[in-house]
């Protein structure tokens, strides 16, 4: 192929492109884009909460029905009764938060920057644990961490299970039906949601700046401080978030893993709906923890100072 | 837009309010009309809405509520939902014998769903429908005594006809006949009995076997091996028992006693968790030495595993049984009554029965289940003997009040 010079494009200088008057019918397109997402989050966001708002002011019985008497003191009652539930949603979902990060940045920063031809099948093998459900993933952890398992066996030989009992995380010779498991739990479950927010803001870093940060003498560990780190907040703040809120929600696993002593603010809503029939604190408790985590959420963005996600 | 601009204002302060309403930090834009029209809109419509709000009585009033035109003789059809593994299976795992040769003999088409694995979700799958008196799709549902009572007190289920159920009213067993939620069986009939024993795995218990409430609470041995059941009324029911208590007729004081029983030994931490279903998984593999459980659950559990024990307690035990039910507006209530009345021939229970392997309520099943399998008609789990029957209790039914209670305590006890 034989490289021809290209003829010189003739100066198609418009006198400034056409002024069009938008059209009404053109101006309408993007909120006629928007209807169904809206349409949406009315039928399935607005009104349910409304609804659920509602509910947490009312009083009555199944049988008598419920009606809006606004006893704002459901709200009082249902934080007074289980505090020590929401206290343990925040501890055991930040704290899978943290492990998550401590795990997950590791793998990210392999998948961007040092898994070269590998890289795309690193990726498969984060996602692929989510082509199992959700129960499945976490009936499996009662195998792996069985009380006469190898796991356990292991821990017990190196005395890691004396240490964490003496923490209170593990109870004497067992990990199941423990704080442990169920952070565990919480961590394996929610880890890829760490991993593929961090890996895409890692991936986007120019890979020049590592070699400008070690032209200018840095050593790894300042390049990666004052380089690279800096770089992935977003994937940082937008992972935690990602893990933090479904996590601080979660039930599945303090009920499988968990015990008594371990049930998060989940399993409350759960009972209370279904179990013990009483709505309202059912709908004060679910105010209560959305007020939480918003604000918990509100205070970390403001602290960590990202405004873009991502 | 058009905007209104009063005429008597000179041109310079026209000019200034047209930039004020378009430009600037106070410019009525579409964004910013919509925002206030928005937030208005939802300040007035949320309160409003808040109020209006309310969840309607649930009771529906008596049977002219409940019954529903009868379609069963134009449409020979029936939705059953029934609890997964509650049905008798072919051996290649493809087709349900009894369900078939029922289908063969009448022409009713049978739609079996196992969409019921819990009484608490399931009541709360099908609540929105019944209380709003609509039809729930289903003509024939199979919950636990006390959802069955509850669906009854609230005038949920329908009333059945004798006269179309000649089998079922000759041989329901005696146990079965009264309960005191619904006397004389108007509304229900048993499709199994459960028996809520004690099972342990005896290579975890080192051989040792454990035989009481009191053992597992209190057996320094078991220590954070022990399970009972999240059902408020197996736990509770076994505890009174133990405690010389009667859970067909006791006080809150009782109730309340066995719940602080429950909590030293959840306190001391003896009790290592509540369990569903899922006790069976941990006790197989030694997790749990000892737990509460469900006799038919552990005659399968034992088929896979031989160190599997069970055992019924000197104070006795509780029973209970899984109710079908035609729920409130159902189109097909006589094929339903046709299905249950079929159910209660001897040979199809016993059929059931062997594969299943719960407590069979139907009378002359002994005989036809011998045919089958000679170990299973002298399995006590299955058709208890005298002595073993006199043993048993159901537990009573609780008000709607009493209920909520002790629902109540029983989730604080559990941790939720």
């Amino acid at each position: 192929m034989t490289l021809t010079e290209a003829p010189p494009t003739p100066a198609a200088e418009p006198a400034g492109p056409p002024v069009r008057k938008p059209s009404a019918r053109r101006r309408l397109v993007p909120y006629w884009l928007l209807l169904p997402g809206i349409l949406w989050l009315i039928v399935f966001f607005a009104v349910p909460l409304v609804y659920q708002a509602s509910t947490s002011v009312q009083t009555g019985s199944l049988e008598q029905g419920f009606e809006v008497t606004w006893h704002f003191r459901t709200y009082w009652d249902a934080l007074r009764d289980y505090y020590p539930q929401f206290v343990r949603s925040l501890l055991y979902a930040g704290s899978a938060t943290v492990l998550c990060l401590v795990l997950g940045y590791p793998l990210a920063y392999l998948i961007a920057f040092k898994a070269g031809r590998w890289r795309n099948l690193v990726l498969v093998l984060v996602i692929a644990p989510f082509f199992t459900s959700f129960l499945i993933r976490t009936l499996a952890w009662k195998t792996i961490l069985a009380d006469g398992g190898a796991v356990v066996d292991l821990m017990n030989t190196l005395h890691v299970l004396d240490v964490t009992s003496w923490l209170g995380w593990t109870e004497s010779n067992r990990v199941l039906a423990t704080p442990m498991a169920v952070v565990c739990g919480l961590t394996y479950n929610f880890l890829p949601f760490m991993i593929l927010p961090l890996y895409t803001s890692l991936e986007r870093i120019d890979g020049r700046l590592h070699e400008a940060a070690g032209d200018l003498y840095a050593t790894p560990a300042t390049t990666f401080r004052k380089v690279t780190f800096p770089l992935s907040m977003p994937g940082v703040v937008s992972g935690t978030l990602l893990t933090f809120i479904p996590a601080s929600g979660d039930y599945v696993n303090a009920e499988l893993l968990g015990s008594t002593d371990t049930k998060m603010v989940g399993s409350v809503i759960q009972s209370q709906f279904l179990r013990v029939l009483d709505y309202p604190t059912a709908a004060a408790l679910s105010f209560i923890l959305m007020a939480i985590v918003l604000l918990t959420v509100t205070f970390y963005i403001r602290r960590s100072g990202t405004e873009d996600l991502v | 837009m058009e905007q209104y601009e009063p005429e008597h204002l000179s041109p310079a302060r026209l000019a200034a309010m047209r930039r004020s309403l378009t430009t600037g930090r106070g410019a009525l834009t579409r964004r910013s009309m919509l925002r206030a029209s928005g937030m208005g809109a939802l300040a007035l419509g949320g309160l409003g809405a808040l109020s209006a709000c309310g969840i309607p009585p649930a009771k529906r009033e008596g049977d002219a509520a409940a019954a529903f035109d009868d379609h069963s003789a134009r449409e020979k059809r029936l939705s059953f939902s029934n609890w997964t593994e509650y049905m008798d299976v072919s051996e290649d795992e493809k087709g349900r014998p009894t369900l078939e040769a029922f289908t063969e003999r009448t022409g009713i088409e049978v739609r079996y769903t196992e969409d019921i694995n819990d009484n608490v979700e399931f009541f709360g799958k099908i609540k929105p429908q019944l209380a709003a008196g609509q039809n729930t799709g289903r003509d024939l549902i199979c919950v636990t005594d006390w959802l069955a009572a509850r669906m009854i007190r609230l005038g949920w289920a329908q009333k059945l006809d004798p006269a179309n159920l000649p089998h079922a009213f000759a041989n329901l067993s005696s146990q079965f006949r009264t309960p005191d939620w619904d006397p004389g069986r108007a509304y229900s009939y048993p499709w199994t009995g459960i028996s809520t024993v004690i099972a342990y795995n005896s290579k975890a218990t080192g051989g040792r076997k454990v035989d009481s409430v009191t053992q597992l609470l209190d057996d320094p041995g078991l220590k954070g091996r022990v399970a009972f059941l999240s059902e408020m009324r197996d736990s509770v029911g076994m505890t009174l028992l133990d405690m010389g208590k009667t859970p067909e007729s006791f006080g809150d004081a009782d109730f309340d006693a066995a719940i602080g029983r429950l909590q030293k030994g959840v306190d001391k931490k003896q009790i290592r968790r509540f369990t569903g279903n899922d006790y069976t998984a941990d006790l197989s593999k030694g997790d749990l030495a000892a737990c509460l459980g469900w006799a038919g659950d552990i005659i399968q559990l034992q088929a896979d595993n031989p160190d599997i024990k069970f055992a019924i307690p000197a104070a006795g035990y509780l029973t209970s049984s899984d109710n079908l039910l035609v729920p409130a507006k159902a189109r097909h209530k006589t094929n339903a009554e046709k299905l249950i009345d079929y159910y209660y021939e001897p040979p199809v229970a016993a059929q059931l029965a062997a594969y299943i392997n719960y407590v069979c309520p139907v009378d002359g099943v002994r005989e036809e289940l011998a045919r089958i399998d000679e170990s299973m008609a002298d399995n006590t789990l299955i058709l208890p003997d005298k002595e073993m029957a006199a043993k048993s209790h159901p537990f009573r039914s609780l008000s709607s009040k009493e209920e909520t209670a002790y629902e109540e305590k029983f989730a604080r006890l559990i941790g939720a």
